[in-house]
């Protein structure tokens, strides 16, 4: 075949081609030659660091190298010469250095700024004020450094799903440490936790209805600062989003009374791990009630506890009784789309009452009910009257079936009739 | 003259009448104890004279579109005067005309009335309940509610089954690889126009051979009354069968009103394509049968796959019960009894299938 | 007499032989023409009202009237009937109509609009919402379903988004 000149335009492009894909093949992209990788990928356990593992951390896809934490020259074939400490080799980093050699980039603003200028340099500050900077200053390096979080030879920046502090990923992180008893025990923190955050609506509302804004561990912990919030200010945490409950509980009798007690505001009742998802029957006495924990049955507090509850409970049976009806009649043929427009508002007015139980005050809660239980009346009314139509259709099948049965008397007896004469 | 005679003679003078309807005239009915069971055929035919006139009326406010069917339904049964009994009749005469169908279908076979020379009879029947059982197939679709959405995707994905035709065959069912809107509007044609027009054919041919055949005496009668006369004594279609049809068919008519009245017919929740399948998902009572069939089938038999054995089964079963009359053919003696065996194989099959498919989960 | 006239007509040897008295004849078939009238009456009188249509015309399906176009000033809104649920239809400070479901997708209070922030706010739990539906903080974990809205004369119409 002959070579023409088409042929040949095709042949060096493809040369080229093959030429751009072997380059591209081998190193990761921007990585300058890194000897160590080559020794250290064949190596077990610890010493193990594989190129592909390298290649996923962001500290090298931004250029850097062991060196650049390590020391050493990163370029020299011999083992001696790359990890010489003339060449500022330093070996293994030891856990109590960590937070100082990753501080010595990610605390310099001015450096940081070359590669991500919004991200905070603050971190080393908050986490030498944190239980665990703390601890490790004082000798004890069996707490957290920045390397058990994000990991190392790896790491991922938090927005990556693969990262352990991507948000739905750092409750599991944090248990690492913290659900194990045997490592916890020296310094007497409970590792129930995780387990209680895990069967929580924090947790629920992350995991299973993926909302990534929702609470945890760090939220309202810290995270470079990490320490408990503490009783008396625990309830600020909590009302940086239940803003309402918190208005609320602040002008309610048990502000000053849960103060003077020592207990914290929010965590009091409703837990600060295991966060279930409310119910009226927190109101008051019964099974699931907490009043009773510190209020004596029958005394002023648990009197308006029941009232709260039973009013409320009132206004929800109504309006679950309205949209039944409601339900029926459309079923059944009526139009029933205004009243259950109309019903919204009664549906509203439980809702908000539930917010305002924190005030503790019932004359406030029934002030929200009022409104709802006007409406819902209307409403039930409105349904009974949609109702009765069926009824008046019963009337109209039985006066239909009346007729039909005299014209089969009629037809009956004209057939005897009939029949009897042709005999 | 009267008026009624008026007008008799005029058109006698023009359209022959007094031929025309001599053999109507002429035509009986053989009565005996098993004489009920020919009642089926003409309740039958007068629930589908229901089924086309509420069928006209809904067609006034009914609209064929994934975004508007619902909404119309809702509408002809809330705001427009009596809608909801024209509705609820139609739901209801749609279920009423399945079973007296396949009574009547079941009747036929017992009382042995497929025979020599009811053959092509027998053969439009079958034809008819088959187009019976599409008319609440593709009805089922049009108020576009959750429960009609998910059983069509079923139905339709069954079809699927069939080798070599299948996937080609949901295509044309659903309009597309999906159910959508394309569906409905192409369900909407088959029953509104396609099916009617074809049936309003067959069934003309099926009451053509039922004229010219007359009313057939069941073999067991007939063997009785050579002996005793007064087992079965012939009666005139008209007026005196007739006559005695109109009560049932007015007996027909209160019982449709009643239950439209009294257990109306519920619309649901408007269908999200995109919502997972509700469980337990169901076709309609009639389809029951082989629903819980094909659940039955294990997913694999030797090399074959389960579903599309069903699937062949019944259209093999179809296919035989269509052919039944002939059957009997070289030998009536064991013919008979095959085909007695079968019927009552199938009803016990059927009946106690769609029991099983109501109660199972 | 019309039943007997037609019974005539059409069974000649119809009054061959009478065993019965003629008043019990009269009533039967009184009975019978007259019951027939009153049975068709009861089965014709629901027709004749079903197909007078209806006053309300609209299916309130996917289409509804929210307002009129002088009704709302900018930087302002009002809630509208859309079926059984209640909507939001908000005018803009520039003047632009935007409409979302009023229902918050948290435990489904009725939303409101709030001018000074320009956004959507749930008086519940303090939820918020753009103009566009975007759940923007607090408790909604969806966005608000957003309505399509047309000017047609003097009416402000809006609509669910058109499916495929």
């Amino acid at each position: 075949m002959k070579i023409g000149p088409e042929m040949r335009r095709v042949a060096v492009l493809a040369a080229m081609l093959a030429v751009a894909t072997a380059a591209k093949a081998g190193n990761p992209p921007q990585a300058a030659a890194n000897t160590c990788v080559d020794c250290h990928t064949s190596f077990d356990g610890e010493l193990k660091v594989t190129g592909e593992q390298f290649s996923q951390d962001v500290h090298a896809q931004k250029g850097l190298s062991c060196a650049s934490c390590h020391g050493g020259d990163p370029t020299a074939n011999d083992m001696d010469q790359a990890m010489s400490k003339a060449k500022g080799f330093k070996g293994r980093i030891e856990r109590a250095q960590v937070p100082a050699l990753c501080g010595g980039c990610h605390s310099d603003a001015a450096f940081m700024r070359q590669y991500n200028p919004s991200l905070r340099t603050d971190q080393l500050a908050q986490y030498r004020t944190s239980q665990h900077g703390k601890k490790l200053a004082a000798g004890d390096s069996n707490v957290a450094v920045c390397t058990d979080c994000h990991g190392v030879h790896n790491l991922r920046p938090a927005s990556d799903p693969r990262s352990k502090v991507y948000a739905l990923n750092i409750a599991n992180t944090c248990s690492q440490c913290h659900s194990d008893a045997q490592r916890m025990k020296p310094y007497g923190i409970p590792t129930n936790q995780f387990a209680s955050y895990s069967s929580s609506v924090h947790h629920d509302a992350m995991a299973v209805r993926g909302d990534l804004s929702a609470p945890t561990c760090t939220t309202c912990h810290g995270n470079h600062g990490a320490a408990p919030p503490g009783v008396a200010t625990v309830e600020n945490v909590c009302s940086t989003c239940h803003v309402f409950q918190a208005q609320l509980f602040d002008t309610s009798p048990h502000k000053a009374a849960f103060a003077s007690a020592g207990m914290p505001g929010c965590v009091t009742c409703h837990s600060n791990h295991r966060i279930e998802h409310p119910s009226d029957k927190l109101l008051a006495s019964g099974s699931q009630g907490l009043c009773t924990n510190c209020h004596s049955d029958g005394d002023a507090g648990v009197k308006a506890a029941t009232q709260m509850r039973e009013s409320i409970a009132a206004l929800d049976s109504k309006v679950q009784q309205a949209n039944e009806l409601l339900d029926k009649a459309a079923d059944a043929g009526v139009e029933v789309s205004q009243s259950k427009l109309q019903l919204t508002e009664a549906q509203d007015a439980v809702t908000k009452a539930r917010v305002t139980v924190h005030t503790f005050q019932a004359d406030k809660v029934d002030v929200d009910l009022k409104a709802g239980s006007a409406v819902a009346e209307k409403t039930l009314a409105a349904a009974r009257q949609a109702l009765h139509e069926s009824k008046f259709r019963r009337a109209g099948l039985g006066v239909s079936l009346l007729t039909v049965a005299l014209v089969l008397l009629g037809l009956k007896l004209f057939i005897g009739d009939m029949e009897g004469k042709q005999k | 003259m009267s008026t009624v005679a008026r007008v008799h003679h005029w058109l006698d003078e023009r359209l022959d009448l007094k031929d025309t309807l001599a053999p109507l005239e002429h035509k009986t009915v053989p009565m005996h104890r098993l004489s009920y069971w020919y009642f089926l055929g003409g309740i039958t035919l007068f629930l589908f004279m229901i089924q086309v006139c509420t069928g006209i009326l809904l067609l006034l406010y009914y609209r064929p579109s994934a975004n508007e069917a619902y909404e119309s339904v809702q509408y002809i049964t809330t705001q427009v005067q009596f809608g909801w009994l024209v509705r609820s009749i139609h739901s209801w005469s749609a279920n009423l005309m399945i079973l007296t169908a396949f009574a009547h279908m079941f009747s036929v076979l017992f009382l042995r009335a497929y025979r020599k020379p009811r053959e092509l009879t027998w053969v439009s029947g079958m034809a008819l309940l088959g187009l019976a059982l599409t008319f609440g197939f593709s009805g089922y679709l049009l108020p576009w509610n959750t429960l009609a959405f998910f059983a069509t995707k079923v139905g339709t994905e069954v079809a699927a089954q069939v080798p070599l035709v299948g996937h080609w065959m949901l295509v044309f069912l659903r309009g597309g690889e999906d159910v959508t809107g394309a569906t409905l509007g192409r369900f909407f044609g088959f029953h509104v126009a396609v099916l009617p027009g074809i049936t309003t054919l067959i069934l003309g041919i099926h009451l053509l051979l039922v004229q010219k055949f007359g009313i057939s005496m069941p073999p067991s009668v007939e063997r009785e009354s050579i002996y005793r006369a007064e087992v079965s004594r012939p009666m005139k279609f008209f007026p005196n069968f007739f006559l005695r049809e109109l009560m049932a068919w007015y007996i027909a008519l209160a019982a449709l009103g009643a239950l439209a009245a009294l257990s109306p017919w519920g619309l649901g929740l408007k269908a999200d394509p995109f919502a997972p399948a509700p469980a337990g998902i169901k076709p309609e009572w009639y389809f029951l049968w082989m629903f819980q069939t094909l659940k039955l089938i294990p997913s694999k038999l030797a090399f074959l796959d389960g579903e599309v054995v069903g699937v062949l089964a019944f259209a093999g079963a179809g296919l035989v019960w269509m052919l039944l009359p002939f059957l009997e053919g070289r030998n009536p003696q064991t013919g008979r009894k095959l085909v007695l065996g079968l019927a009552v194989f199938a009803v016990a099959y059927m009946a106690s299938m769609t029991v099983y498919g109501f109660v199972a989960k | 007499m019309p039943v007997k006239d037609a019974m005539l007509t059409l069974v000649p040897d119809f009054e061959q032989a009478e065993p019965f008295r003629p008043s019990r004849r009269r009533f039967v078939r009184a009975l019978l023409g007259g019951s027939l009238v009153a049975s068709a009456a009861s089965f014709l009188y629901p027709v004749l009202r079903y197909v007078v249509p209806p006053p309300a015309t609209d299916m309130g399906g996917d289409t509804v009237l929210a307002a009129k176009t002088d009704e709302l000033k900018p930087n302002s809104a009002k809630i509208f009937k859309f079926g059984s649920k209640p909507g939001l239809l908000v005018r803009t400070a520039e003047g632009e109509y935007r409409a979302v479901s009023a229902v918050c997708t948290h435990l489904s209070c009725t939303v409101q609009y709030k001018p000074d922030v320009h956004q959507v706010w749930c008086a519940c739990h303090n939820g918020l919402y753009g103009l566009d539906g975007r759940n923007v903080s607090g408790p909604p974990p969806r966005p608000l379903e957003a309505y399509d809205v047309h000017l047609q004369g003097d009416q402000v119409v809006v609509s669910r988004k058109r499916e495929a």
